[in-house]
């Protein structure tokens, strides 16, 4: 049910790694159905550097506010400009026009991260 | 926890995929898979079916109903004729807020009050406790009454096929009697969402009938279920109170800008005194609707609102506005910051964030 070329946090923050050195980010949809309808999503500036967990904007929804952190550490080498004008793009379709920001990996990536399987049974656990 | 309460419709809800939240102790829909702006949306512009079912409904009969009434709550009830409807508070002796409630008057001796969910056993005794000299019976139907919404400019054409009463009839704030296929019931016209629309009360038993009907009938006009979210958006746009958030026991009818339901003039009821001393001193603090300056900024429930580093008052509700395309609010503020054009400012999240005094209602419907 989760993509298995991904890698997840416990937060619900996904990562996909691009093979270049580089990784996108964004909120998974379990995330994004808890939510609901997102109607803004405060992006980092470009060119910051975060490490693992750092806070990095906020998804705010009809219903409510989140924050997501950085997954890994990583500089910010770009963001979803099209998130502005389209932020449904985050409930329609979270692992594509979805995404946040793309990482410049600092380093390998996090290890703590789970797999699609591990992440499954983190939701599961999270929703009884 | 305790076992949460549910409606009638609640296996209806899980069956077509509702998001059920605890909603004051009720397990209820905040949303349908169309989601809360789709929703929100549909029922500006088409129609949409809430299920009111955990609301309240508390008669007050006998032969002293009438006045009873009119001393226990500020609204003016002689005023009210038969099969009229006027909103009105159960208030305490400081003015502030037990309950809200619409009043609807079947006869001089004869009133329902449909109340909020989570108040329901307060208001109860509330009323029962005040009533002890009154020639009255206070009887809470709550258990056994269900209730739809349907709400929309095309409600009437959804409702209408079902029903054997001209619903054109019906003014806004007024009820019927009449018949739903056959079943006797009582229909509104009125609503939580600033729309046109009614509300359809029947048995208990009958309600998932009645939902089916009317989901039935409204196929052809694009009628879909609608949840306590969007429900929460329309009010908000329509500055329709929300108990626990606009007012509540600390709150004065006055400070929640509700002049209109109070009739000082009228005689004496609960909670006069207070609030003339309040009107003749003047209030300290009262509701206002506010906009964002910025897209990014949206105001939740309880933030403060904040001048030279320091809290002068809080929002009471805030959300971003499907209808209007920017983030509102309601806050209660120092009563020197109330006309239209002043900037105050909001704390979010550490930082504070402008935002301007505008007219209410934010959104009015077009007649």
């Amino acid at each position: 049910m989760y993509p298995a070329d991904l890698k997840y946090t416990l937060n619900h923050e996904y990562i996909k790694p691009l093979g270049d050195g580089t990784a996108i980010m964004g909120i998974t949809s379990y995330a994004q159905e808890a939510l609901g309808d997102v109607v803004f999503v405060e992006l980092p500036e470009i060119g910051g550097s975060f490490d693992a967990g750092d806070e990095i904007g906020t998804v705010e929804s009809v219903k409510t506010v989140s924050e997501y952190f950085m997954p890994t550490n990583g500089d910010v080498a770009e963001i979803n400009s099209e998130l502005e004008a389209h932020p449904e793009y985050v409930n329609e379709d979270p692992y594509g026009k979805g995404w946040f920001v793309k990482i410049k990996l600092n380093g390998d990536i996090n290890s703590d991260l789970m797999d699609a399987t591990a992440y499954e049974n983190h939701v599961a656990s999270e929703s009884h | 926890m305790a076992q949460l309460k549910t409606t009638p419709l609640n296996t209806i809800h899980r069956s077509l995929g509702a998001k059920m939240v605890d909603f004051g102790g009720w397990d209820m829909p905040v949303q349908y898979p169309s989601g809360i702006i789709s929703e929100h949306n549909t029922v500006r512009q088409k129609v949409g079916l809430f299920d009111v079912s955990h609301m309240g409904e508390i008669r007050v009969k006998g032969k002293q109903a009438l006045a009873f009434l009119d001393w226990l709550t500020p609204n003016s009830v002689t005023k009210l004729n038969i099969n009229q409807i006027h909103y009105s508070g159960l208030l305490t002796e400081k003015g502030t807020f037990v309950d809200d409630f619409l009043l609807h008057k079947i006869s001089d001796e004869d009133f329902l009050l449909v109340v909020n969910a989570s108040n329901i056993e307060k208001d109860f005794d509330w009323i029962k406790k005040h009533a002890q000299q009154w020639d009255v019976e206070i009887i809470n139907e709550s258990d056994t009454t269900g209730q739809v919404a349907l709400q929309g400019p095309r409600s009437l054409d959804v409702l209408q096929t079902l029903v054997d009463i001209d619903l054109s009839q019906i003014k806004y704030y007024w009820f019927a009697f009449g018949n739903f296929k056959g079943m006797p019931t009582m229909i509104a016209r009125t609503g939580y969402t600033g729309e046109d629309g009614f509300e359809v009360y029947c048995p208990s038993e009958k309600t998932e009938w009645v939902w089916n009907e009317i989901m039935e009938s409204g196929k052809s006009h694009e009628l879909i279920p609608t949840g306590l979210g969007c429900r929460n958006t329309l009010r908000l746009e329509a500055k329709m109170a929300l108990y626990g958030h606009e007012i509540n026991d600390e709150i004065t009818a006055l400070e929640a800008d509700m002049g209109w339901i109070v009739k000082l003039q009228k005689g004496d009821f609960l909670g006069r005194e207070a609030l003339q001393k309040q009107k003749d001193d003047g209030v300290t603090r009262i509701l206002v609707g506010f906009k964002m300056a910025e897209k990014r900024d949206i105001a939740r429930d309880h933030m403060p609102v904040v001048e030279d580093g320091k809290q002068i008052g809080f929002v009471t509700s805030g959300a971003p506005s499907a209808t209007l395309g920017f983030n509102l609010g309601l806050a209660l503020v120092p009563t020197r910051l109330k006309e239209v054009g002043t900037m105050i400012n909001i704390e979010i999240r550490g930082r504070a964030c402008p935002a301007e005094v505008i007219p209410t209602p934010f959104y009015k419907r077009v007649k």
